[in-house]
């Protein structure tokens, strides 16, 4: 039989990535008008079947534990199916002496199906670093760029929280704010004693029926995947607004192996796997957005190499993969003796925390630069696995003594998380590993990890402030870090917070960043990468938010410039 | 629930969801608490059978039902780990996890290897006092570092102590007797009831 020969499709915009970046842009340029194609490399998503919200531990046969006890190293067999830390056949390596920890996702929605749902603005100063100490770079966009942006990503997808005025974490579009637990309750004194500003949270969680969306049901389960879609996730609130234009077209289990470039130095098609089939595939389009994930996005562009681009595409800078950064994370926790006289009482609400604490001390000296905000969180939650390891090592022994202490001591508990901010540095970057691929053939990323001076510090005034809350709140300090050894007052080892980011940043020197500042690369003009790889400093917001509304304000100027004909 | 949704249109909104775009749209508040209850409701619904241990030996399973028991008993207010299910719970991952295979498979062997040097009895034949007495020797930390040839065994029990808590406290009739409200459909968060100290 005679093969027909036909002009492959092309579509206006082909977009890799579903998460955050790659959701917000699908639905900006559906319904500007654009025919978009979306490739995911993980499979699709029914939250029908795939959440496990309002399931008991006793309604798994493993209890929550996962098969053999392994999935709690994955935050457990409730969480909604985002991702793990190792996935079977597309490893990752560390350089000699590195720590670092990659949390991948493969699946539609990608990180946002299970993330903290914690919505917070960079500030003004966060955008300005260099100004401001001398360290790391500013941005070449300011807060009065991204606030109307932040303004829109909030009216849309519906976050609580307060006006406040502070001045590190700007006041957004704000539905009302859940009450506070009691648990938040005692903090919130311990803190007005120590003057430590503490106010309710900001989260991507609907108090109020919002786009047909109900408000949320204070469940306290966001983590597991919301059905009602009270919470946000790309997979229930970006992509079925881009579907409902009729122009998007979403492939999964699609591997992008390579951005291909034609010979006008435009990018032209990309080259991808069809995991099911295991076949090489090409998608043709004007214009490509990256939201693969800050580190997969980086990847690809590295894996992009022609004659003219031999360092990668977007790549003459030499920038792509440097300025890695994550958030500083340490942790502690104490004992409240009061909470144990609490009648019982439901203490869900939302899944996560209702109040926080913003960097108050932005107006001091402090012995390190930038800062870091607090978040919190305790008290009679659902039992899970592990909830009783601690307390067994300590009690030991067996018998009615010991559940009745599991009783006595359970909910009493209050657990802290510092967040804040690392300064880029040039030992903790990632590149392509010249001896390793994935099962796809594609060669894998390798990461180099140091912290320096300024986070152990930061993590040790995190540890010493949650200490003085927790005395100050009438409970007992019970966690205990070294001051040195692999991890210093308790900080988190690399990648561990999951705020990886910056490896492809903005900038307005071509010869110093691989994006301008509508995260266009200044090599290709029809290639942008809107997740947070674009980054240039990793304030102690979670990026999350910060990420949607760049992919929102990049997915505008596209649709802008695609207009005028400039793609 | 009280709506005119019926069962066929709630199935019918979830179906669709899933066939026509792999990605759900979003259902209403009711239909979802209806799934809910559905979804637990059938899981309840399961017929509950005399169990068959996936990986001990049936003496070594009934030694584990009573270490569970032991570790967690029944008193007053509940059941204990045997009502709860933590034996089944223990075999199951057991089955499953060769690093938990080698702990309590090793240490049930251990300690009727013990209990017969000592008493000249399998665990389970001997009186609870010598029963007593050999947990209390396994059951502390402290006992290992005066004597560490007792290492591994308390290895085991530590290992056991945990997965009994997990089992028991992850049942039902172990969050009746935590007290843990929750996991409800609220219209509003009542917030902190007026407690002293509070």
């Amino acid at each position: 039989m005679a093969e027909v020969t036909r002009a492959p499709k092309v579509y206006d915009v082909c977009i890799i990535g579903s998460g955050a970046a790659g959701g917000t842009a699908a639905k900006i340029l559906t319904e500007g008008g654009l025919n978009v194609v979306m490739l995911e490399a993980g499979g699709p998503l029914n939250p029908a079947q795939d959440f496990k919200e309002h399931v008991w531990p006793y309604q798994l046969p493993h209890r929550g534990a996962g098969v053999g006890g392994k999935a709690s190293a994955d935050f457990g067999e409730f969480l909604a199916p985002n991702g793990s830390w190792e996935i079977e056949g597309e490893p990752y390596t560390t350089a000699p002496g590195s720590k670092f920890r990659w949390f991948r996702s493969r699946i539609v929605g990608g990180r946002t199906n299970h993330w903290g749902r914690i919505a917070l603005r960079f500030a003004p100063v966060d955008f300005r670093s260099r100004s401001t100490d001398g360290m790391g770079d500013d941005w070449p966009i300011t807060y009065e760029d991204v606030a109307p942006y932040y303004d829109k990503v909030e009216s849309y997808i519906g976050v609580f929280g307060t006006k406040e005025n502070v001045p590190s974490a700007p006041d957004g579009i704000f539905m009302p704010p859940p009450k506070p637990r009691c648990t938040e309750t005692i903090i919130k004194k311990a803190c007005d004693k120590l003057n430590v500003t503490c106010i309710p949270s900001r989260m991507a969680i609907i108090t109020q029926p919002h786009n047909g969306r109900p408000a949320c049901h204070y469940c306290a389960q966001c983590g597991r995947g919301c059905v009602s879609a009270s919470n946000f996730s790309s997979s229930q609130v970006m992509i079925p607004a881009a579907e409902k234009t009729g122009r998007f077209t979403l492939i999964t289990k699609a591997m992008v192996r390579e951005i291909i470039v034609g010979k006008d130095g435009k990018a032209q098609a990309v080259s991808y796997i069809d995991k099911s089939a295991r076949i090489e595939k090409k998608i043709y389009a004007k214009a490509f957005v990256v939201g693969a994930s800050a580190c997969e996005s980086a990847r690809l562009l590295l894996n992009s190499k022609s004659a003219m681009f031999p360092d990668g595409l977007a790549n003459s800078s030499g920038v792509v993969g440097r300025y890695l950064t994550d958030s500083v994370g340490s942790s502690g926790g104490g004992v409240f003796p009061q909470l144990a006289k609490m009648p019982k009482h439901n203490h869900d609400g939302v899944g996560g925390m209702h109040m926080y604490m913003p960097w108050w001390k932005f107006d001091r000296k402090n012995d390190f630069l930038r800062g870091y905000h607090i978040e919190f969180g305790g008290g009679r939650s659902m039992p899970g696995v592990g909830e009783f390891d601690d307390l067994c090592e300590v009690v030991e022994g067996y018998g009615a003594s010991l559940k009745q202490r599991c009783r006595d001591v359970y909910g009493t508990y209050i657990g802290f998380a510092g967040r804040g901010e690392m300064i880029p540095n040039e030992n903790s970057y990632c590149e392509i590993d010249p001896d390793t691929a994935d099962e796809w053939g594609i060669p894998v990323l390798r990461f180099h990890w140091q912290w320096s001076d300024n986070e152990i510090k930061m993590a040790r005034d995190m540890q010493e402030t949650f200490r003085a809350i927790v005395e100050a709140g009438g409970g007992t300090y019970y966690s205990k870090v070294e001051s040195d050894g692999p991890n210093p007052y308790g900080i988190a080892d690399g990648g561990v917070i999951i705020h990886e980011l910056g490896v492809v940043r903005i900038g307005n020197n071509p010869k110093t960043s691989a994006l301008n500042g509508y995260c266009q690369a200044h090599d290709v003009k029809n290639l942008f990468v809107t997740d947070a790889a674009s980054f240039v400093s990793n304030p102690d917001k979670n990026p999350t938010l910060t990420i949607m509304a760049l992919s929102w304000r990049a997915s505008e100027y596209l649709l802008d410039q695609a207009k005028k004909g400039n793609l | 629930m009280s709506s005119n949704l019926s069962r066929r249109d709630i199935l019918k909104t979830l179906a669709y969801g899933a066939a026509a775009t792999s990605v759900l749209r979003v259902i209403p508040a009711q239909a979802a608490e209806y799934a809910h209850h559905m979804i637990a409701a059938e899981k309840a619904a399961a017929p509950a059978k005399a169990y068959t241990a996936k990986f001990f030996s049936p003496h070594d399973y009934k030694t584990l039902q009573t270490l569970c028991q032991t570790i967690i008993p029944a008193d007053a207010d509940s059941g204990g780990a045997i009502e709860a299910g933590a034996p089944e719970f223990i075999d199951l991952l057991t089955s499953e996890n060769p690093d938990y295979q080698r702990i309590l498979g090793g240490g049930l062997l251990w300690l009727d290897s013990a209990c017969s040097d000592r008493y000249d009895k399998v665990y389970l034949d001997c009186s609870p006092e010598q029963q007593k007495e050999i947990l209390d020797q396994i059951a502390y930390k402290k006992n290992a570092i005066a004597n560490p040839a007792l290492n591994p065994a308390v290895e085991f029990f530590s290992f056991l102590r945990n997965m009994t808590a997990d089992g028991f406290f992850t049942s039902e009739i172990g969050i009746k007797y935590l007290g843990y409200v929750g996991s409800a459909f609220l219209k509003e968060f009542p917030g902190c009831p007026p407690v002293p100290e509070i």
